[in-house]
């Protein structure tokens, strides 16, 4: 049997070997077939690369309705998509979907709806690859590029690690020891236990994203987001069809949950079931990051027209609620198979593992949760790329002093030195709770959005008051960031979480100063609020 | 037709937190918690609700503002 290592034991129930997984090579090569396939069609878009740098960074504007919806979905779903929804609604109940799911379908479409056409509008018209482009015209200033620049790239980063730690910890739980079993690979990777090690799996993931981003810039990362997404979404059904068909049916996998963990009261040891009320109410301020992800807007600007955000606008609810839902109902039917305690993260391939026992199947799901990672990876790398190239070099020197093929290049040394410097942090802090850190990161993004929505709705916003809001925003998640212990679950006043007070801060000083300081020049509002 | 539509979404805003259902165990279907099935629901009503903000309230101005000629485009 290829791949087969040894076969001791046979499950009665199902003539499947009860060590298969353990050391079974299958899943593995499902992945790198995966993977395989991934960087085939990512590379073979290239051949439509046109070699210059508007289609480098934006696609020369051509995108699609369809490839539009699957990139931006698949760029806002993270690991946590699949694994996180799982082992949160493991962890605290069915109140997981509310708190995190129902609350983005509306607000992540009302920011594409209300922030992404306008900017799109003006991106196309003014020609912008960036934000930090906008808000420097927007608010007459380069200097605020100077301080919105360091802010995002440290917003980023951790975001960029999450998808590096979580691969890397997802393949060492489907290739490391099962029981007695040993890992997949005992003389080869000693020191784990034969799991493969997750600084080997940041480096296949790093290099295979890298060698598309490199070649093909925006339009490689739509075309692998359209494929991944596809995968992570197919998957991530294929996994709920297969676990509740071996519960005995959905009626049969509900009825042996946890009853705690079916309502939203909280309850259990700390309270660490279900989900606080002002939590609840405070959650729906986090989804607001997807109106400053840089690496969403720069997705946004690739659209071939504002008529291809509407079916992003329309199905996007739709797809998380495809997603979501599946996810959530095994995170629930696992509180009823698992131990209380089991890490979150491990719960989807725990439930894999122990009910389908299938290794193809194994493959195929960790193959999903790898491509969801993926589809946010490829895009946050092209967008530092892109701000380091255009918001730093090219406004300090002057983007006539190099030609578009320079450009492409230093944008590309740029996306290699992001993704070496991602790698090196994602080793050092592998042991990190990525999951906790990237609510911080989401936190961070979403403090800032009263700076965008300001700039494009109000004329009376002014330079001061961008700085301000920028400044008290970011000092205030800063100040909780701090005392969370720089990552740790962190909630305020029984319940409320930090953003509240952070996305607060930078509304009312953005407010404030600008009623009190010197108003945008008459030209420049006429530039951002045309008259039709 | 904007304003309507900001409206709804604040409304929809409210009843997400859906404060009927917090204690509710019970299932739909036989299978599904009824506070999943509310918020599932709930994302269904939310891309309703942009269909109709793309119907009434599409910032055509705007849009056929910056899809005309004049763009500073490299």
């Amino acid at each position: 049997m290829i791949g087969l290592k040894e076969v001791t034991q046979m499950n009665p129930e199902n003539l499947i070997p009860v060590n298969l997984i353990a050391t079974s090579t299958i899943p593995i090569v499902v992945i790198a077939i995966y993977l395989g396939l991934l960087l085939g069609l990512a590379m073979m878009s290239k051949l439509l690369f046109r070699g210059t740098s508007t289609d480098y960074f934006v696609a020369s504007r051509s995108i699609g309705p369809f490839m539009l919806l699957m990139s931006v979905f698949g760029t806002t779903m993270t690991a946590f998509a699949l694994v996180g929804s799982t082992g949160k609604a493991f962890e605290r109940g069915v109140g997981t979907y509310g708190l995190m799911a129902s609350s983005s379908g509306l607000i992540h479409a009302a920011c594409f709806f209300l922030i992404g056409i306008k900017l799109w509008s003006f991106g196309k018209k003014y020609g912008y690859v960036t934000q930090i482009q906008f808000f420097r015209d927007r608010f007459e200033s380069k200097a605020i590029g100077y301080l919105l620049f360091p802010i995002l790239v440290l917003l980023v980063i951790p975001y960029l690690m999450i998808g590096v730690i979580g691969a890397g910890k997802t393949i060492m739980g489907v290739t490391g020891p099962k029981g007695k079993a040993p890992g997949m690979f005992p003389e080869l990777f000693e020191s784990t236990n034969g799991a493969v090690p997750g600084e080997l799996t940041g480096l296949v993931i790093c290099l295979v994203v890298l060698c598309y981003i490199f070649a093909g810039g925006s339009r490689a990362a739509a075309w692998a987001n359209t494929f991944q997404t596809i995968v992570f979404m197919v998957m991530g059904l294929l996994a709920f069809y297969l676990i509740s068909d071996k519960l005995g049916g959905l009626g049969a996998a509900i009825a042996q949950a946890n009853e705690a963990h079916l309502v939203r009261d909280v309850s259990g040891p700390e309270g660490k079931v279900g989900v606080p009320k002002l939590m609840f109410l405070t959650y729906m301020l986090i989804p607001l990051s997807v109106g400053m992800f840089p690496h969403l807007f720069q997705h946004w600007l690739t659209a071939r027209s504002a008529k291809s955000f509407m079916l992003t606008v329309i199905a996007h609810p739709i797809c998380i609620m495809i997603v979501w839902v599946p996810c959530v109902l095994i995170g629930l039917w696992a509180t009823g198979k698992l131990p209380e305690g089991t890490p979150g993260g491990a719960v989807l391939a725990k439930m894999v593992g122990i009910l389908v026992k299938d290794p193809i199947v194994v493959g195929l799901v960790t193959a999903g949760i790898l491509a969801a990672i993926m589809s946010s990876l490829d895009s946050q790398f092209l967008c530092l790329g892109t701000m380091f190239t255009n918001d730093v070099v090219l406004d300090k020197y002057g983007k006539e002093h190099f030609t578009d093929k320079q450009i492409i290049l230093i944008a590309r040394a740029f996306v290699v030195g992001i993704v070496i410097l991602t790698y090196v942090f994602s080793i050092i802090l592998f042991e990190k709770n990525v999951f906790d850190l990237a609510v911080w990161s989401f936190s961070g993004f979403a403090s800032l959005t009263p700076l965008v929505f300001a700039a494009l709705y109000w004329k009376g916003a002014t330079k001061s008051g961008a700085f301000a809001s920028i400044i008290c925003a970011i000092g205030v998640w800063l100040y909780f960031f701090g005392a969370s212990g720089f990552g740790g679950e962190y909630t305020v006043l029984n319940g409320m979480m930090p953003v509240a007070f952070s996305f607060g801060a930078g509304v009312i000083a953005m407010i404030i100063v600008s009623f009190f300081t010197a108003k945008p020049a008459e030209s420049t509002v006429n530039k951002f609020f045309p008259k039709f | 037709s904007k304003r309507i539509i900001i409206a709804i979404a604040i409304v929809l805003a409210f009843l997400h937190h859906d404060t009927w259902n917090w204690g509710n165990s019970d299932l739909v279907f036989g299978f599904m918690p009824v506070g999943l099935f509310y918020h599932a629901c709930y994302s269904l009503a939310a891309a309703i609700l942009w269909v109709f903000a793309i119907k009434f309230a599409w910032p055509k101005g705007l849009v056929d503002w910056a899809e005309g000629g004049d763009s500073n485009e490299s």
